[in-house]
């Protein structure tokens, strides 16, 4: 029962890992809708942060730290510009849905 | 059970049960709240990992600026939820045999016996009057001078992007057009008109 004793960093690792598989069941299900698959891909990006941060924190080097800060200053420029290009479909289709986008179907 | 499993443990279940609430919400604003829920309780699990400056950073940035963006956006589309959730579980079975397998793999390669994880102890508790965040500003403004400084053209790019690509003109806006400003001529302006001088 050791394990449910003291948190380790295999604790952190399989959160990170079973929050990695959540966000990868919802791009699985959520093809169709645009702004879902963004948030999906805002937790992976979680998730791989948590295991940056665990071994951070058990490996003793802040370093690692300092990719999560570098992870979520790109991660937040992507939602902008995704966001960005989503209004902008939106304006011009009048629709989210990814079916409906296929203007560009030979 | 010490307190920090106990908070270890309440804060994960918290967090994966949002997570599954976010990719199946039938309503997108609902998702959203989840995802913020989501990184509020991750935020707490980077607290108790001794990463506070970061912590504090999720809920700055990530709750109070990208979600926020996340909202609006999604309050601003008019959506048809219908269209969208046909066939919505149609992949739950691959989906979740893919899940299955990653997490499979992972906790068989990360968590077993043969890798040593679980035998690296916990650091020591850090001395009285240590900083995170000073150790992480030491950090950034020596080795990680270069990738702070791309990270911020990074960010520069995007906000140009976003700007660039949602701007739109108004048709009826009026606009100064100086050209025509200087080559205008007298005969445009004024008009002299003939009249007859009255007797006083």
């Amino acid at each position: 029962m050791s394990t449910l004793q003291s948190i380790t960093l295999p604790h952190y690792l399989v959160l990170g890992a079973i929050l990695f598989a959540i966000s990868v069941v919802g791009i699985f299900l959520n093809r169709k809708n645009v702004i879902i698959l963004l948030m999906a891909i805002e937790l992976n990006l979680l998730a791989v942060n948590m295991n940056f941060i665990a071994f951070s924190h058990y490996l003793q080097d802040v370093s690692g730290q300092l990719f999560v800060f570098f992870i979520l200053t790109v991660a937040a420029a992507e939602s902008a510009i995704g966001l960005a290009i989503l209004v902008c479909l939106f304006r011009s289709m009048q629709t989210i849905n990814v079916d409906d986008w296929d203007r560009l179907k030979g | 059970m010490t307190f920090q499993a106990f908070v270890f443990y309440a804060f994960a279940a918290i967090l994966l049960f949002a997570a599954i609430r976010v990719i199946t919400a039938r309503n997108p604003v609902h998702a959203v709240l989840f995802l913020v829920l989501a990184f509020g309780t991750a935020a707490v699990m980077w607290l108790l990992l001794e990463a506070e400056f970061l912590a504090i950073a999720l809920v700055l940035v990530y709750v109070g600026a990208v979600m926020v963006l996340f909202l609006f956006v999604v309050m601003m589309l008019d959506i048809n939820i219908d269209r969208l959730r046909e066939g919505y579980w149609d992949y739950l079975v691959p989906g979740l045999v893919v899940a299955g397998i990653m997490v499979a793999e992972m906790t068989i390669v990360l968590a077993g016996r043969h890798a040593g994880l679980l035998a690296v102890a916990g650091p020591a508790p850090k001395p009285v009057g240590y900083s995170n965040t000073k150790e992480l500003g030491r950090l950034i403004y020596t080795d990680y001078v270069y990738p702070f400084e791309i990270a911020a053209v990074i960010l520069l790019v995007a906000i140009v992007a976003a700007i660039a690509l949602t701007l739109r003109a108004r048709k009826d806006t009026r606009y100064q057009k100086p050209a025509d400003q200087i080559a205008v001529r007298r005969e445009q302006r004024v008009r002299l008109v003939p009249m007859r001088p009255e007797k006083p």
